[in-house]
């Protein structure tokens, strides 16, 4: 499924897509089981987006609080949150990069400090304010310039750090809570992901069946050793490869 | 200065799919065996059920020989050469059966004689230009034997198309005669596998259950498979996955013949003026050994089969081991694994659970099957539909061009769609080509400061032809299931994968191949390999129990050979 999601998508009617999210209501107290301070919710369209601050409650460990601050905001439009329910921000997708940046990602470290610097620098001149003071609206409009490689000022192709920025928000957002994402499940919830199970019955697998939410992940089961939760290499100097889909067939 | 160890009978390098078989048979006939693995043991708890760390991060915590040797490949001699993230296989006790799909496919008999039967049916002439294929020195019925013991040594689970030339039409009505059914019943089915398989004989074909080596039911004292949905890339919490590490390999440590040495980075294969192989020399930790032996079996994977043998220079082979003849590297093929299909329903598939073995397979279009009197190619492929969702691979999935990769819509689409989409994996023949290789990389090297492998390859138009037109029948299958929409996936470049064959093939003739009908080299007379690497032709379908079969029978030859081979 390594296929172009934008096929067939010009930049104007992205563009047109990207206002109409910007019109999206608050989440309904329901759908956002997080704690009051983690905030959330997008704001109508023309406001400016929120304090992305507030939003966080980790202590950084990676990550500078500037840098931070934008790869909430971005991923905040990635996953936005909606009247469907919580996003990329709820789920702690943010928290999840910046503590597998000090692990299992750490090749891309650079790749972030590269990246933000150049994406503040092309917000500030193409648009006239920071990336985090811009609304949700323009945001997204210098978010497609990034995406199709048309942002100016990165070291090579800005697209590919937008794919870079955006596998690693679903990661954190779909990707078991172990490490820091998904939190409260909602990612799982978000996609009628039943959740981890260690066994599954010929009814479970019939269609039409729905098997209610049990909100685990692999390691609340004893019986599994527990992986490093930032992923770490397993000897120095290995190459950590981090394809989101196996390249090789099987 | 390297320690030397105390002589054994036979030296195994690797215990994967193919050695850890080898060595039971070894064991049982009273041989002295040590068998050198380059990772570790696992165990049911290094198993968990994690996307994150199985598949997003490729095992990180198992010993990563391999990902330090990725090969690098360019599409032919004038291509630019790169070099991808990641190496397909990993280092294990075991070996990548640890998290392979585990399909256990018997070849057809077609794959053993494509030159014989192609000429015969259509004439010469649909050889493809530039192909090196040539039929295996031995046929179906030579391998059945084998592919019956080692169903019934590890434990495969499916359901017979043809027991010794009656059809039952519940299996593979096109597979060759085999004695006996399978020491299991199939996998179950699902409710979506259910609704392709009908739609599947409502276009009037053959539907069937394919064959694995996943237990149905309790089987060697071993569980029944839990459907879990975590078995792509991840090693089976209840060890119903039969791979050698559960099987083999603990039995041919029972007879106490058989010593496991793991972390064994092996370095080469050493071989004395007269042409025969003396024991391999290995490295643990940073310290060198030699172990010596009076016999060596090679079982590695495709690319270190290959680079081992050409690392490995002596007086007497000055090209590498077993290459007077220039052979090592040549005749590699790969699986054309890539170009699935993948459509979208307008209903839950509830496909969260189960795994890539439990699903529905259409041979109609595979080997020689139907008529190809009017095609412009030989071969063909094999269709499969199976059950498995994770959730991050679930959420990345395309959008059929409905909208864009992110954002609310987006949110939108992949919330109703996550459970809606099926892609389907078509195996599909793949020739040997003059100019389809193995060598070792002028450039790249491991951190030991050895070359790494280089694949210089691509597909042709055969393999482009049968693409087309497998994707298309995919594509009608799933439109006869009640799909919305397909799509044909791109078919991707011959780089590193886990269906690498040839760099040693096995044949008669010493001209054109590094091994003989029994795998052993024809210039090393006490030199096995086993592996992927001696295979010929491909067949659509998944290599492994060709392999271990193959591993079996070279195992076996040895040891009621031992004198003729090893004096």
């Amino acid at each position: 499924m390594a296929d172009d999601p934008n096929i067939g998508v010009t930049r104007r009617e992205l563009l047109k897509r990207a206002g109409l999210a910007g019109a999206a209501l608050t989440i309904p107290a329901s759908a956002a089981p997080v704690r009051a301070e983690a905030g959330g919710g997008a704001t109508p369209e023309g406001h400016p987006a929120q304090s992305v601050a507030a939003a966080r409650r980790e202590p950084l460990e990676t990550l500078t609080a500037a840098e931070s601050d934008l790869l909430e905001a971005v991923c905040a439009r990635i996953i936005p949150s909606d009247a469907m329910g919580p996003g990329a921000r709820e789920a702690r997708a943010a928290h999840y990069i910046d503590r597998a940046l000090g692990g299992a990602l750490a090749s891309s470290r650079q790749a972030y400090s590269a990246g933000f610097a150049a994406l503040d620098r092309y917000s500030r001149s193409s648009r006239g304010a920071a990336f985090t003071a811009l609304t949700e609206r323009d945001q997204d409009s210098v978010l497609i310039d990034v995406e199709t490689g048309a942002a100016t000022g990165f070291t090579g192709s800005s697209a590919a750090f937008f794919a870079m920025v955006r596998t690693h928000t679903l990661q954190g957002t779909f990707g078991d809570p172990y490490y820091g994402g998904n939190a409260n499940f909602v990612g799982w919830d978000l996609i009628g992901y039943p959740g981890v199970r260690t066994s599954v019955s010929a009814d479970d697998q019939r269609l039409g069946a729905t098997l209610a939410p049990n909100h685990r992940s692999a390691y609340d089961y004893d019986m599994f050793t527990k992986a490093s939760a930032r992923g770490g290499p397993a000897e120095p100097g290995a190459r950590l490869p981090e394809p989101g889909e196996d390249p090789h067939g099987h | 200065m390297a320690t030397r160890l105390k002589p054994t009978d036979v030296v195994v390098v690797g215990l994967g799919a193919a050695g850890g078989v080898a060595v039971l048979p070894l064991a049982q006939a009273g041989l002295d065996v040590v068998g050198l693995e380059a990772g570790t043991w696992l165990t049911k708890r290094d198993f968990a059920p994690d996307e994150i760390r199985n598949n997003v991060r490729d095992w990180p915590q198992s010993v990563q020989k391999a990902q330090h040797e990725v090969p690098t490949h360019r599409a032919n001699e004038k291509a630019n050469t790169t070099r991808a993230g990641s190496h397909p296989m990993m280092n294990a006790v075991g070996g990548t059966t640890l998290h392979y799909w585990a399909q256990s496919w018997r070849l057809n008999p077609w794959d053993f004689k494509v030159v014989t039967d192609t000429t015969k049916r259509y004439g010469a002439s649909r050889i493809p230009k530039g192909s090196t294929v040539e039929d295996w020195p031995f046929g179906l019925d030579e391998l059945e034997a084998y592919y019956d013991k080692v169903e019934y040594e590890l434990g495969v689970s499916g359901q017979a198309g043809n027991i010794k030339g009656t059809i039952d039409p519940r299996g593979n009505i096109f597979e060759g005669p085999r004695q006996r059914p399978y020491p299991m019943p199939p996998l179950r089915s699902t409710g979506f596998i259910d609704l392709m398989a009908a739609a599947a004989r409502g276009l009037g074909w053959h539907p069937f259950a394919g064959p694995a080596a996943i237990n149905s039911r309790p089987y060697q004292n071993r569980s029944a498979c839990m459907y879990h949905g975590f078995c792509n890339k991840g090693g089976c919490h209840v060890d119903a996955k039969n791979g050698p590490n559960v099987t083999t390999i603990p039995r041919a440590q029972d007879t106490g013949r058989l010593k496991v040495v793991t972390r064994a980075h092996v370095t080469s294969i050493d071989a004395d003026h007269q042409g025969r192989v003396t024991g391999v020399t290995y490295v643990t930790d940073g310290v060198e050994y030699v172990q010596p032996a009076k016999a060596v079996l090679l079982a590695s994977y495709t690319y270190e089969n290959t680079r081992l043998l050409l690392l490995s220079k002596s007086k007497a082979f000055p090209n590498g081991l077993s290459n007077n003849h220039g052979q090592v590297g040549r005749h590699y093929l790969s699986h054309a694994q890539g170009a699935g299909v993948t459509a979208l329903f307008p209903f839950n598939l509830n496909a969260w659970y189960g795994l890539p073995a439990q699903g529905v397979a259409v041979d109609n279009f595979a080997d020689d099957n139907f008529d190809h009197g009017a095609q412009d190619f030989i071969g063909g492929g094999n269709l499969w539909v199976m059950s498995d969702r994770r959730p991050i691979s679930a959420a990345s999935m395309g959008t059929f061009g409905r909208t864009p990769g992110w954002g609310a819509e987006w949110k939108a689409f992949i919330k109703e769609n996550a459970d809606r989409t099926s892609t389907a994996y078509i195996q599909k023949t793949t020739l040997p080509y003059e100019d389809n290789y193995l060598d070792l990389d002028p450039v790249v090297k491991d951190p030991l400061g050895f070359p790494v492998c280089r694949i210089t390859a691509d597909y042709k138009d055969n393999e482009r032809r049968i693409t087309a037109q497998t994707q298309e029948r995919m594509a009608q299958w799933y439109r006869a299931a009640g799909a919305s929409a397909t799509q044909a996936n791109p078919l991707g470049t011959m780089g590193p994968t886990t269906h690498a064959y040839g760099g040693t093939r096995m044949g008669r003739n010493p001209e054109t191949n590094v091994v003989n009908q029994w795998g052993f080299s024809h210039e090393v007379p006490n030199l096995g390999v086993l592996g992927a690497s001696v295979m010929g032709t491909s067949g659509a379908r998944n290599p492994t129990l060709t392999v271990q079969a193959l591993a079996w029978r070279t195992a076996e030859h040895l040891t009621k050979n031992w004198k003729t081979i090893t004096t």
